[in-house]
């Protein structure tokens, strides 16, 4: 089980470890700064942050003592876009900046892959690392795609890559989730990409291009680790799933109190089991009546347990970011922060739940530390 | 080459042979994430004068500039108190006495409030 937690704010990172009495916080970095994500890298246990200063950009910053200190390395950077390039595909005419506006996810290579690291930023880019962050190199297959040109933003004003699986099995094979273009798949470690298979459904889009798969808003893909072929999604409009690696979903429909939400996260062990933060959905976001709960499928699907032990039932007005959520190797340890800045740890793989605070800054990401991602 | 913070140049250089460039300033804000000392630097429009900073100091360049060259969407840049009028490619003359100045724009700081 997971004895540390890292959680990024929009005043800081905040390191949680659980000692003889609990959990708690043991230390704040980069206080008062926006920190919009966190990686933890289980192959070298260093850590990843990444900082957006406003002003000065986006900034990364490695820690190889755990959090206690941090040196700034290189951020992905676009290359200059050619003065003559005319975008093929463009969306509404125009062509997406080359510009770095987030780093929306990180995640390592493979365990046999030391020093890669994936990251998927706005506008759209995916970079890759081969040194561990000192240098990256945009993935040009997925970017000079026609059909990445079409991608456009799903609440933030550029398309962003937020979900990053590396097949445990192959890690070649990178499935991505993109707001707003669906699933994309490599079998080839970038070389070559398509776009996932049929089942999703864009409500926010006109009929003919409902089932469109590059049209599709993903809030995030989790990925089994036992079975990587077992993927989940909680999408703007609702919840799917596969069981063959992108290549087909199906919606999980009913769900109560709501099948709107960011967060989703998959059993490490068990294919059948993911938990989600609803939401009333999207023109509202919040929590049904006010009532913070997580909901637990243990069948695939086919049923949901809305877990409330711990949390808040009255006029509770947390939202969870997607990368708010997360699951310890052993499926045991779960944690959820939210825009409020309450997080939430539960150890009983969701039954329960206790507060480690209610007064952080809002919560953009929580990661656990694993001993395997 | 006019490396010195103005002012601090040895009197020798001072005196008899210091060559008038334009002095390039930074922000306070900047300091803390890159250190930034005002340097005297040679260039006749603001994208020389500032890539001569930057050879000097490269991590400076990523906080001030984007991706693809350009000012950073929410920072300015002023020529003797007057904001500049090209932002994409920074080609506003500078003279010799001039002065430089990189500051952060009221606008964009609400990715931190």
């Amino acid at each position: 089980m997971s004895q540390r937690c890292h959680v990024a704010t929009r005043k800081g990172l905040f390191t949680l470890e659980r000692g003889r009495s609990g959990w708690s916080i043991a230390r704040a970095s980069f206080c008062g700064d926006n920190c919009t994500l966190v990686m933890h890298d289980p192959r070298e246990n260093t850590l990843l942050a990444t900082l957006n200063h406003g002003h000065f950009g986006v900034k990364m910053h490695r820690s190889a003592d755990g959090g206690a200190t941090w040196k700034e390395i290189a951020s992905p950077k676009y290359p200059e876009k050619p003065a003559d390039y005319v975008p093929k595909a463009p969306l509404e005419g125009k062509s997406a900046d080359w510009s770095l506006k987030l780093v929306w996810s990180l995640a390592p290579g493979g365990a046999n892959e030391p020093g890669v690291i994936w990251c998927g930023t706005l506008p759209g880019g995916l970079f890759r690392s081969e040194d561990g962050g000192d240098s990256w190199s945009l993935n040009r297959p997925l970017w000079d795609d026609p059909l990445r040109e079409q991608w456009f933003g799903g609440g933030a004003d550029h398309p962003g890559i937020h979900s990053i699986c590396v097949d445990p099995r192959d890690p070649d094979h990178v499935i991505i989730g993109i707001s707003c273009g669906g699933v994309w798949i490599t079998r080839d470690g970038g070389h070559s990409w398509s776009v996932g298979g049929p089942g999703m459904r864009a409500e926010f889009m006109p009929p003919e291009r409902q089932f469109d798969p590059n049209a599709q808003d993903p809030h995030m893909l989790a990925q089994c680790r036992a079975n990587p072929d077992a993927l989940w999604v909680q999408h703007h409009n609702g919840i799917f799933r596969s069981l063959d690696a992108a290549a087909s979903w199906a919606e999980i429909e009913g769900v109560k109190p709501s099948a709107f939400g960011f967060a989703v996260a998959a059993h490490p062990a068990d294919p059948e089991t993911a938990w989600f933060v609803p939401a009333v959905k999207d023109e509202k976001r919040y929590p049904a009546e006010g009532r913070v709960v997580v909901n637990r499928t243990r069948d695939g699907g086919k049923t949901f347990e809305i877990l409330t032990r711990g949390l808040p039932q009255e006029h509770a007005y947390d939202l969870v970011y997607r990368h708010a959520l997360d699951v310890d190797e052993t499926g045991e340890s779960l944690v959820f922060g939210s825009t409020t800045g309450s997080v939430w740890i539960s150890e009983d793989s969701g039954d329960s739940w206790q507060t480690l605070s209610s007064h952080l800054p809002p919560v953009y990401a929580v990661r656990f530390e694993k001993a395997i991602d | 080459m006019g490396l010195f913070p103005r002012g601090a140049a040895p009197p020798m250089l001072r005196i008899k042979y210091r060559i008038t460039v334009p002095l390039v300033r930074f922000t306070q804000n900047i300091q803390r994430h890159v250190g930034c000392p005002p340097l005297e630097l040679p260039g006749s429009t603001v994208r020389e004068a500032l890539n001569q900073y930057f050879l000097l100091n490269e991590r400076a360049r990523a906080y001030v500039l984007d991706d693809q060259g350009k000012l950073r969407q929410h920072m300015a840049v002023f020529v003797n108190g007057k904001q500049i009028d090209d932002r994409e490619g920074l080609s506003d003359p500078v003279a010799a006495s001039a002065t430089i100045d990189l500051v952060q724009a009221l606008s964009g700081g609400n990715s931190n409030s």
